[in-house]
């Protein structure tokens, strides 16, 4: 199924041909591998997968608050939901974060909450754990309905300084969850941000994303950020692609967050369930030393 | 089965695994029901006892979804019989590796086809039947699916598919042509996030006494199907399992029929494939119901609305589902015939399906039970007038148009006692008795009532 599923996306690809990743690879992820992409325009002989050098490894094996160290939030309803009109409010209480049983979990509730209708959280490592480059990835199993939103990403660690879309933004894993087959990967800078940004949706084949684990994740190097799922790599996106300047050559951090509502999403409605909650089994992120 | 009870002789009477020379029969996993021609053993049998036309199914050749055959329906026009069949297989199927019945369909004209599924077998009694009503078909080929709600119970399986379409009254579409093909069980693997609900969801309440009876209702199974949408299907008690809190105040079966055996409270929930469904039934049990008054009068004197004495003069409704309404009501056995009762009573009514001409008939007669003090009921007895219709002032209550009624408080009800009530037909209704259509009942809110019926002494 999944190698019949890559050879159709080998002919969606633009310019890229690739062999599938083995995925009893992924089950050791410090074992070396490489994979051949060929009759590349940007790269012959471009290997993936080949951030080896773990610099993150959050198991989230302790219950309770995740690691202070690397994990901060963002709390409140931002400005105009976040710039998408997004419905929550944010917290950093356990009703809506939370690490149980090797797991982390981020929790979407429908209560009155500061004059918001629901609660949700939003995690970042923003000043507490930022690369340039790297393969980053998460095992996440994600909620579902009408006018849920979760997110797994990054944003230019110089945003304070350099406000979006300039910052630049990576979206490793987005979701619409009244499309729960449907992953989006994308990236923003200036000229390409919004609805604008560099974007592509991957189908699952007989599965859905909300009914067990699925691994998202980039390998991101100089002039390149190749977005996989699971074994597939489904898309690479090159200065070539963007409509504007290339804002990859920095560090980013992380962020992991479920939103409620939104222009992306729309507003639930009577048949979305709460609560709705995603399930983080790990975020890993890599580096190789040639290039970091 | 022979084998298997020896089998289970032998694993009670050694504590031993099954063993080797038993095994379960399995059948073939094949999942087609019409793909362009009718599946191995597939055969088509028309619900004519019902009123089905048998001749509206053709195998249609031009108008296809795919390959070079599709099931043509052409659907009577109102008052000429419907389309109604199921298509079930001699070689029993094994279908629990798939998740969904499937097939695209097309009308003629835009139509909703009442009730299509799969799961009907005379030899099981249905007891896996699986339905969607109501689905929408348009004027063009669309896939439809519809999941199966545990397709661990589908081991040896016959009917494989099966629908019932019609005109249900003036008005409602009839005369036009429904195609369906490719018609199978897949395994979609998008087909997720269950949830299944008795009494439609709803948390009820019963009073009951020992040896009582009600069924549970509101079966349905809901699966998100991958592309945003729900869909409900109506399914078979036989999915789920019950449990009650109290085996010795209340049992349920494998076909959801509650069983009262003792005095006391139970809760009774389900369970399918491991996720508990929404919806209970608190059902209390008083001891034993005391049988309601004999009647008396010669059935040549009574038009029956509700009784074991008598037979009915119309079958009537006795859940209209008023807007508003907060009560519920059972039809209950008991020990001495069936009695109806009523929890969290504000209004309802009992509709008659054919209006009752009681010119000739002088007294209205009902039983009422009650276990709270206090408790008292506002009836109405309403003559619908010629138009045959419910006219109401939807502001102050009262009959408008032809409609006249007689209303009545039934009071002063002793706790643990029937008390009987004998109406005389009077007031406005002393001049228009010849089309009751309709009790109405407000207020209580819990009571038990039987031998409701129109008499002359």
């Amino acid at each position: 199924m999944l190698l019949s599923t890559s050879k159709k996306m080998i002919k969606n690809m633009k310019r890229t041909q690739y062999k599938p990743f083995n995925q009893v690879l992924f089950k050791y992820p410090l074992l070396v591998f490489a994979i051949t992409l060929l009759g590349c325009e940007t790269d012959d002989q471009q290997t993936v997968a080949r951030f080896t050098e773990l610099t993150l490894s959050e198991e989230f094996d302790t219950d309770g608050q995740p690691n202070p160290s690397i994990w901060g939030y963002e709390i409140g309803t931002g400005e105009n939901g976040w710039g998408n009109q997004e419905l929550q409010y944010y917290t950093d209480r356990p009703e809506n974060v939370n690490v149980q049983n090797g797991v982390l979990l981020i929790t979407a509730r429908e209560e009155s909450f500061e004059g918001s209708s629901y609660t949700s959280a939003r995690l970042v490592t923003k000043d507490k754990f930022e690369q340039r480059y790297g393969r980053f990835e998460a095992r996440i199993r994600l909620p579902y309905g009408q006018g849920i939103w979760p997110a797994f990403w990054m944003l230019g660690a110089d945003i304070d300084e350099n406000p979006w879309p300039g910052a630049g933004e990576i979206d490793i894993m987005e979701y619409r969850g009244q499309s729960p087959t449907v992953l989006i990967g994308s990236v923003h800078g200036p000229g390409y941000s919004g609805g604008d940004a560099i974007s592509k949706e991957f189908t699952l084949s007989n599965d859905r994303f909300d009914t067990g684990f699925h691994i998202f994740g980039i390998e991101w190097g100089p002039e390149y950020v190749n977005f996989y799922v699971d074994d597939v790599l489904y898309n690479q996106i090159t200065p070539e692609d963007v409509t504007g300047p290339w804002v990859f050559d920095k560090p980013f951090y992380i962020l992991m967050n479920l939103a409620v509502g939104g222009n992306f999403v729309g507003s639930p409605n009577e048949e979305t369930e709460f609560p709705q909650t995603m399930l983080v089994d790990y975020v890993r992120v890599y580096e190789e030393l040639k290039i970091n | 089965m022979f084998l298997l009870s020896v089998a289970f002789t032998l694993v009670i009477g050694c504590e031993r695994e099954f063993s080797d020379d038993v095994e379960f029969a399995e059948f073939p996993p094949n999942g087609d029901v019409f793909i362009d021609t009718f599946s191995a053993g597939l055969d088509y049998f028309p619900f004519v006892d019902a009123g089905a036309d048998p001749e509206a199914f053709s195998v249609e050749t031009e108008e296809v979804y795919a390959g070079d055959a599709a099931m043509r329906f052409d659907v009577p026009a109102f008052g000429n019989g419907f389309v109604g069949a199921t298509f079930n297989t001699t070689a029993r199927r094994d279908l629990s590796g798939f998740d969904a019945l499937t097939f695209y369909a097309k009308a003629s004209k835009a139509a909703s086809i009442n009730s299509i599924g799969y799961g009907i077998s005379g030899e099981t009694n249905n007891k896996f039947q699986v339905t969607a009503n109501n689905l929408n078909v348009s004027t063009r080929w669309e896939k439809y699916i519809i999941p199966i709600p545990d397709a661990t119970r589908l081991i040896s399986e016959t009917g494989l598919f099966w629908l019932a379409e019609g005109a249900s009254f003036e008005g409602d579409e009839g005369g036009y042509i429904l195609w369906l093909d490719e018609i199978k069980f897949e395994k979609l693997g998008t087909v997720a996030q269950p949830k299944p609900a008795i009494f439609e969801g709803e948390d009820t309440t019963e009073q009951a006494f020992i040896g009582s009876s009600l069924t549970i209702g509101g079966l349905t199974q809901t699966f998100d199907l991958g592309n945003g949408t729900n869909q409900t299907v109506s399914i078979a008690p036989s999915y789920f399992n019950f449990e009650s809190s109290d085996i010795g105040v209340a049992t349920v079966n494998e076909l959801g029929q509650v069983i009262v055996l003792g005095e006391g409270t139970a809760n009774i929930i389900a369970i399918l494939a491991g996720v508990r469904a929404e919806g209970s039934l608190e059902i209390t049990s008083n001891g034993v119901l005391q049988a309601a008054p004999a009647p008396t009068e010669p059935q040549g004197n009574v038009k029956s609305i509700f009784s074991d004495a008598y037979v009915n003069d119309t079958e009537s409704n006795f859940s209209p589902g008023f807007g508003g309404s907060t009560t519920e009501t059972a039809i209950t056995t008991t020990n001495d015939g069936e009695v109806v009762t009523y929890a969290n009573n504000n209004f309802t009514g009992i509709i008659f399906d054919n209006t009752v001409d009681a010119s000739g008939l002088t007294f209205m007669h009902i039983d009422v039970y009650v276990q709270q003090d206090g408790t008292e009921i506002g009836l109405q007895i309403r003559d619908v007038g010629v138009n045959q219709t419910i006219d109401t002032d939807v502001n102050t209550g009262f009959p408008i148009g032809d409609d006249k009624d007689l209303r009545v408080d039934l009071t002063g009800l002793t706790v643990g006692q029937w008390t009987s009530f004998d109406i005389p037909l009077d007031g406005d209704l002393a001049t228009q008795k010849n089309n009751l259509g309709a009790l109405i009942l407000v207020g209580g809110p819990n009571f038990i009532l039987d031998n409701i019926y129109f008499y002359t002494e």
